[in-house]
């Protein structure tokens, strides 16, 4: 079943995009992320899975330091992107969040037309250099959000407007408008039905042509599904890391086994 | 499914027990009717409760239309005056500087010959003296008639058609504020005069109709209660919510982004997030006396004037604003700051592109309340001299509305409510119900806005 899916994926190897190493995270006491080390690779879906509380989406949101959002949260060690130390006190968060987009668990449009939320990114960012580029810009990422099609006799319709499932979607165009070159996603398909799922995890995949996608779900059969890699965490650790196709069939920790077991079982 | 686990041997005889809910449907159980009973109970209490308010509500609203609407309505007399030429320019050369020597009391002679002459004309038999008929009028008409002639010293020598105020005594007559009963021991007005009155009101001569003097005129001196207006108190306050409005929105949003979007959580935050709480609590009187001491006797800024009472204002408005502003901010989803700086928005576009359109509605429904609350405020100006003050000329300038001594509508009420003549008294009514007019307005603006903005994200 999703294990054999899962096999068949051919696993290359790529350049790393992003690494990670000994990063620690506190919320004031509580120590939520402890010694991390993982590198991601770029042109690659990476999977964040483990069960509820253990730091998934407080790594994620490391990666693009939306973390320096919230007062109490301390993040230590290296993260490189490119090489580059993403916390050096030279390097400007807003700047690094335009190379490190990001789409949310609940879909969250601006309240604001179709049109303006695609382009809201690009324009603060000077991407186009007129309403011709931009307009180009705008079709381009919501074709490449697989939305398209619905959107385009109503553009200036509220994106509020549209369905759970589209908003994602047009979240993601979003997210993809400003060209990123990392992708995270956390748990982007939360709220979808198993149709708007299905087709954002086609779009994930073809996004990987171009970024480097991190996604993080409670599913087992989408992180086999869509991913390359697999990172699974466990109160705060990182267990195991390693190809997707090898942690779902022959994982090397008992946690591991257990977890994806019980839940796929 | 844990606490059944815990107890298994609860399980064991549950199947055993009998049921708790073994009567039938159709009848209500005993516990069911006192539930019932208490609901019922509570739905009365709240009911009368809501009933007295309304009635209070009702009182309050009939009492003030009853005795406020006098204000609105003001008894005139229609007179022919002669502008004689002898009396008010004798020169004949119309040079202004030499008509403006004639005092108010040289006119005083033209109407009592002007009263003198339509009591004849209606042929009313009379005792009076020509200067006892003249006592129906205001003391203000010589004052409306000089300035009429310094305004047209063409017209003199001709005969004008003229509408002059009546005394205070006359208008409340009219009004059945004053009856012949009241009077006997009134100096100012006689039965004899009020048959005149009588008859005049026959011939169509002296009638009440709308009083806009009342909305747009000046105070006036004690004796002459029927010329006196609110309508420059009017100016006063809005020249005091201009300074109000100037400061306080942009420095209480300001102050409010900063704190809710910008500033760390520590505990000094914390320090100025509970006094700014406590500002909003301190007695109104505090701040006025706080003006006193800083803006008047420090920086000597002059006594009674709109930009002092709209600095003190200021002060009592901050609080307010800052709140509704922060509770604004607030009311806005995280997730939307969140997709803004995930495309990478910094923090300031962020509030300023997603943040604060969808908190506007908000931010200007608690400023519309704070400038209302402003506009009632009484004991601050009480302190900065904004009160007793005669302000008999509407400003001309923007300077001159913040700089000149004036006084504002709620000081104007508290002044004519003091006052001893009961026509005061019944402007002061007439006063509240503009200024109710003006805070209803603004609080309907303020829940209109509300509703027509209200967040559909
Ligand atoms: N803003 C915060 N303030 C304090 N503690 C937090 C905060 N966010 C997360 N935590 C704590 O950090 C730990 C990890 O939370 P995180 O949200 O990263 O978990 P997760 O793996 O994403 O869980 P889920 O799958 O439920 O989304 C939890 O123990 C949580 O209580
Ligand atoms: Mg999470």
């Amino acid at each position: 079943m999703n294990q054999i899916t899962a096999l068949d994926k051919t696993v290359q190897t790529n350049k790393t995009k992003i690494s990670a190493r000994n990063v620690n995270v506190h919320y004031g006491d509580s120590h939520a992320i402890k010694d991390v080390n993982v590198e991601i690779e770029d042109n690659t879906v990476t999977a964040f899975i483990g069960p509820s509380g253990c730091g998934k989406s407080t790594f994620l949101r490391c990666l693009n330091r939306m973390n320096d959002t919230i007062d109490i949260c301390r993040v230590t060690g290296d993260i490189q992107i490119d090489g580059e130390n993403i916390y050096d006190p030279r390097v400007d968060p807003v700047q690094l969040r335009a190379k490190v987009g990001m789409v949310f668990q609940k879909p969250n449009p601006f309240p604001k037309s179709i049109y303006d939320n695609v382009a809201y990114g690009p324009r603060i960012h000077g991407l186009a250099a007129n309403k011709a580029e931009l307009d180009e810009i705008v079709e381009k990422s919501l074709r490449r959000g697989a939305i398209w099609e619905e959107v385009k006799d109503r553009l200036d319709a509220p994106g509020t407007g549209l369905s759970g499932g589209q908003q994602q979607r047009l979240c993601i165009a979003r997210a993809v408008a400003t060209e990123p070159e990392v992708l995270l996603m956390d748990e982007p398909c939360s709220a979808l039905d198993p149709i708007a799922t299905a087709q954002i995890e086609e779009l994930i995949d073809e996004l990987r042509n171009s970024y480097s996608v991190v996604i993080v779900t409670h599913s087992m059969q989408q992180a086999a599904r869509v991913s390359q890699k697999t990172a699974f965490f466990h109160l705060g650790n990182l267990v195991e890391f390693g190809a997707t196709g090898q942690i779902f069939t022959n994982p090397e920790d008992p946690r591991t086994e257990s977890y994806i077991t019980g839940r796929i079982g | 499914m844990s606490d059944i686990s815990q107890t298994p041997s609860q399980i064991a005889t549950a199947g055993k027990a009998p049921s708790k809910h073994a009567g039938s449907l159709l009848a209500q159980s005993p516990h069911t009717k006192k539930r019932n009973a208490a609901e019922r109970r509570f739905r009365a209490y709240g009911m009368a409760a809501i009933g007295v308010g309304l009635l209070m509500l009702l009182i309050l609203v009939t009492t003030i239309v009853g005795r406020g609407t006098g204000a609105f309505q003001q008894t005139y007399v229609t007179l022919n005056v002669e502008l004689v030429e002898k009396k008010l320019d004798k020169s004949g050369t119309r040079d202004l500087a030499a008509i403006k020597k004639v005092t108010t009391f040289g006119y005083a002679p033209l109407i009592r010959d002007a009263v003198a002459a339509k009591v004849a004309e209606l042929g009313i038999e009379t005792d009076l003296k020509p200067k006892a008929l003249a006592g129906i009028l205001s003391k203000d008409a010589a004052a409306t008639l000089r300035a009429f002639v310094l305004e047209n010293p063409d017209q003199i020598g001709e005969t004008v058609e003229f509408r002059f105020l009546t005394s205070s005594r006359v208008d409340g007559y009219m009004k059945g504020r004053v009856s012949r009963d009241s009077i006997a021991n009134d100096k100012n007005i006689s039965p004899e005069q009020l048959d005149i009155v009588d008859a005049m009101v026959g011939a169509g001569t002296l009638e009440t109709v709308f009083n806009l003097d009342f909305i747009t005129g000046a105070d006036a001196s004690d004796a002459r209660p029927e010329a006196a207006g609110m309508g420059v108190s009017m100016l006063g306050s809005l020249f005091m919510m201009l300074v109000v409005l100037a400061l306080a929105l942009p420095i209480g949003v300001a102050a409010s982004i900063y704190l809710e979007e910008f500033a760390p959580k520590n505990w000094l935050t914390d320090i100025i997030e509970v006094n700014i709480s406590n500002l909003a609590a301190v007695p109104s009187i505090v701040f006025g006396i706080l003006g006193l001491a800083v803006f008047i006797n420090y920086m000597h800024l002059p006594m009674s004037a709109p930009l002092v009472g709209g600095l003190v204002l200021t002060l009592m408005t901050l609080p307010t604003i800052i709140i509704s502003t922060r509770a604004a901010l607030k009311a806005v989803p995280p997730s939307i700051r969140d997709a803004a700086l995930g495309v990478g928005a910094s923090r300031m576009q962020a509030v300023f592109h997603h943040v604060l359109p969808l908190a506007a509605p908000g931010i200007l429904t608690g400023t519309i309340i704070g400038l209302a609350q402003a506009l009632g405020e009484t004991a601050p100006l009480l302190l900065i001299g904004m009160v007793g003050f005669i302000a008999s000329n509407a400003p001309e300038t923007l300077a001159d509305g913040l700089l000149s001594p004036n006084s504002a509508m709620p000081a104007q009420i508290y002044e004519w409510a003091k006052r001893a003549d009961p026509a005061f008294y019944e402007r002061a009514w007439g006063g509240i119900i503009i200024l109710l007019i003006f805070l209803v307005t603004m609080n309907t603006i303020a829940v209109i806005l509300r509703r027509r903005f209200e967040r559909r994200w």
